[in-house]
C-alpha cells in the first residue's frame, strides 16, 4: 500500500511525520519503504544512518539542430509549445534554448529534413539508500536550475520494489504538478497541517485538488495547541477524518532540528503514528496496487 | 525596488516576515508569488480591483468517436500520459504536459487540446498599499509563468501609484516558480531555520540565487530552537561570503498575530521581535 504524506503549506511537519512513520514501521517489523518525493528540497535521508547503494540519472532529450541540413522552414518552432526554439530564417539563425525545453520530442517529429537529433540532458537523480542492509530509502533529487521535478519524482516512485508492504511518499509542498504527480500513485493521502489560518487555507486547497482525483485522505494536526481550532471545525464540516494530533512541544522541534527521529525519544508519538497507519491499512489496505 | 523573500524549505516563516515588512512605515506593493499556496491575502484582506485569467497550459482530450485506437499517440508521448488501459487508448490527465504532439500526429484528428483557464490573478488595495496575488487552480502547472504575470502587474501598480518598494513573497523549493520570482530582482532575502532540513535547503537556495548573479541576505528564524546550528549557519555564511542580517527567536506571538489577522508589527509593535524585524528591514534598505 502506498501512503502519501502531503501538506499544501510547507513546513507543517510533513517530513517529521513521514520519517517517523517509516522508522516506527521498520522497528515494528514491517517491510516499509520511504520515498522522498520533495525533489526540489529532499531532506528525509538525513534522519537515517543510511548507506548509498545506487544512483541513477534521470534524463530528458533535448534537440540538437544540424544547421547544414536545416532549411529554416520553421516547422519545429511552430510545433514547439514551450518557445524553446528560436529562429530567424532571413539571417539563417536557429537556436535551441535548452532551459525552456520540456523534452517532448515534437520538434524531432516536425522536422522533415532530418536536421534534428537529440542528446540527453540530466534533470536529476534517483538515489537508493540501504538501512541495516535493506534498500528501503529512495530519494528524488532535482538538479539546481532545472525547472520541474515531475519526471524525477515519477522515476523515484517507479523504483519501489514490489515486495514492500507499506510505501511512504514524502510529498512536495504546494498543490501543483509535483504534488499531483506524487499523490496520483498513492492509495491514501495523509495531510499534515498546523492549526493556523495559513495551515487551513493551504489544507483546503490541497483537499480541493484531491477531490478531483478520488483518493481517500485524512489529516494529522501538528503543533496542536498553537493557533486556533478552525482546522478541526473545517474537518468536521467536510467529514474528513482527523487521524491524530501531535501536540506543540518545543522538544519535538529541537530533536527534529538536530536530525533525530522524535519517535525514538518520545515513544508516545510512535504509538500514535502506528495506530494511524494500522487504521489506514485496515480500512483502505485492500485497494493496494 | 523589488525585494524577494524566499526560503527553500517551507514553513520557515517567509510569509509572516514578508507580511511584517509590508506593514512597517512605507507604503508598499506586496506580490504573493507563492501561487499554489497563496496566504498573504488572509492577513491583508485586499479589495478586488482587477481580476485576470491565467492560462495554465493545455491538456489533451480524446474524442472516442474519431479515435481508431491505433496507438501512434501513445508511442510518441514522452510523459507517459497515454497508455492502453483495458485495450483502450487513455490519457492520464495528471501526466499530460500539454505539448500538443499527440494532437498534431493523430491520423484521425481525434485529439484536441483544451486550455486550463481556471487560474486567476487578482489585485487590489490593503491597509498599507497595494497587493497582487495569483491563485493557481488546484493541480495546474506553469506556476512560473503566473509568477511572471504577478510581478509584471505589481510593477505596473507600483508605477501607477508612485510606490517604490515591491515585496515579493516567494514560493518554497528551487524550481521554476522560484526562478521566476528571483530573476531580475534587486535584492533577495532567504529566511532559514536552524534545522538539518532548513540548512540543507538554504544551501541549495543560495546556489540557485548565485546562478542569477545575486547576493542573498540571510535571516535565521527561530534561531533558539538550535543555537548551535544557528552558529554553524553564521559560520557557513561567513565562509561563503554571505551576510546573515539578523536572527529572530521562536515566538508564539507570531502565531497569535496570524490568528488575529494581523502581522506581528501590527499586533505587538513594541515586542522584541518586532524591533528586530524593523532593524533587519533598515539594513536591507540601507
Amino acid at each position: 500500500m502506498k501512503i502519501a504524506v502531503a501538506s499544501g503549506k510547507g513546513g507543517t511537519g510533513k517530513t517529521l511525520i513521514s520519517t517517523n512513520i517509516f522508522d516506527t514501521l521498520i522497528k515494528n517489523g514491517t517491510r516499509a519503504v520511504l520515498v522522498d518525493c520533495d525533489a526540489e528540497a529532499p531532506n528525509s535521508i538525513a534522519f537515517f544512518d543510511a548507506k548509498l547503494v545506487s544512483t541513477s540519472e534521470v534524463y530528458h532529450n533535448v534537440p540538437v539542430i544540424d544547421t547544414s541540413k536545416c532549411t529554416y522552414c520553421g516547422k519545429c518552432h511552430e510545433y514547439c509549445n514551450y518557445n524553446a526554439i528560436f529562429i530567424l530564417p532571413p539571417v539563417k539563425i536557429i537556436q535551441v534554448i535548452e532551459d525552456l525545453c520540456h523534452g517532448c520530442g515534437a520538434c524531432t517529429v516536425a522536422c522533415e529534413f532530418d536536421a534534428i537529433t537529440e542528446k540527453q540532458v540530466s534533470l536529476g537523480q534517483v538515489k537508493t539508500y540501504a538501512l541495516n542492509g535493506n534498500p528501503s530509502l529512495i530519494e528524488a533529487r532535482m538538479n539546481i536550475g532545472v525547472m520541474s521535478p515531475v519526471s524525477i519524482i515519477k522515476a523515484a516512485i517507479k523504483r519501489v520494489d514490489a515486495q514492500a508492504e507499506v510505501v511512504i511518499l514524502d510529498s512536495p509542498p504546494g498543490t501543483s504538478c509535483p504534488f499531483v504527480q506524487t499523490v496520483a500513485s498513492a492509495d491514501y493521502v495523509i495531510f499534515v497541517t498546523e492549526p493556523t489560518p495559513f495551515g487551513l487555507s493551504d489544507l483546503r486547497q490541497s483537499v480541493e485538488t484531491l477531490k478531483g482525483m478520488n483518493k481517500p485522505c485524512g489529516v494529522i494536526i501538528n503543533r496542536a495547541g498553537l493557533g486556533n481550532n478552525q482546522v478541526q471545525q473545517y474537518l468536521m464540516d467536510e467529514g474528513i477524518p482527523l487521524l491524530t494530533e501531535i501536540p506543540f512541544d518545543k522538544k519535538i522541534a529541537e530533536y527534529y532540528s538536530k536530525g533525530e527521529i522524535v519517535c525514538t525519544k518520545m515513544p508516545k508519538i510512535a504509538e500514535q503514528l502506528l495506530e494511524v497507519v494500522n487504521q489506514i491499512i485496515e480500512k483502505h489496505g485492500n485497494s493496494s496496487n | 525596488m523589488e525585494i524577494a523573500v524566499i526560503s527553500g524549505k517551507g514553513g520557515t516563516g517567509k510569509s509572516s516576515i514578508s507580511a511584517a515588512f509590508a506593514t512597517l512605515n512605507t507604503k508598499v506593493v506586496v506580490a504573493d508569488c507563492d501561487v499554489d499556496a497563496a496566504n498573504l491575502y488572509l492577513l491583508f484582506n485586499p479589495t478586488h480591483e482587477s481580476e485576470d485569467v491565467y492560462i495554465a497550459g493545455h491538456k489533451a482530450i480524446i474524442d472516442y468517436n474519431l479515435c481508431n485506437n491505433c496507438g501512434i499517440c501513445a508511442n510518441h508521448c514522452r510523459f507517459d500520459a497515454i497508455n492502453f488501459i483495458e485495450d483502450k487508448i487513455t490519457i492520464t490527465e495528471t501526466s499530460c504536459d500539454g505539448c500538443f504532439l499527440c494532437s498534431r500526429i493523430c491520423p484521425t484528428k481525434a485529439i484536441s487540446m483544451v486550455r486550463n483557464d481556471k487560474s486567476r490573478m487578482y489585485s487590489g488595495s490593503f491597509r498599507n498599499g497595494k497587493m497582487v496575488y495569483g491563485r493557481l487552480s488546484p493541480g495546474e502547472e506553469n506556476s512560473g509563468k503566473l509568477v511572471n504575470m504577478v510581478r509584471e502587474k505589481a510593477k505596473q501598480v507600483a508605477k501607477e501609484n508612485g510606490i517604490e518598494t515591491i515585496i515579493l513573497d516567494g514560493p518554497p523549493g528551487i524550481g521554476c516558480p522560484v526562478i521566476s520570482t528571483i530573476t531580475g530582482v534587486d535584492k533577495v532575502l532567504i529566511v532559514t531555520e536552524p534545522t538539518i532540513s532548513g540548512l540543507h535547503d538554504m544551501q541549495r537556495t543560495v546556489k540557485i540565487v548565485q546562478k542569477f548573479n545575486l547576493k542573498p541576505y540571510l535571516i535565521i528564524n527561530k534561531y533558539d530552537l538550535n543555537p548551535e546550528m544557528s552558529l554553524d549557519i553564521y559560520e557557513w555564511s561567513f565562509n561563503n561570503g554571505l551576510e546573515v542580517i539578523g536572527h529572530l527567536p521562536f515566538d508564539p506571538q507570531m502565531v497569535d498575530s496570524m490568528v488575529h489577522g494581523k502581522t506581528i508589527i501590527e499586533w505587538r509593535p513594541n515586542s522584541d521581535i518586532s524591533k528586530k524585524i524593523n532593524l533587519i528591514w533598515s539594513k536591507i534598505m540601507s
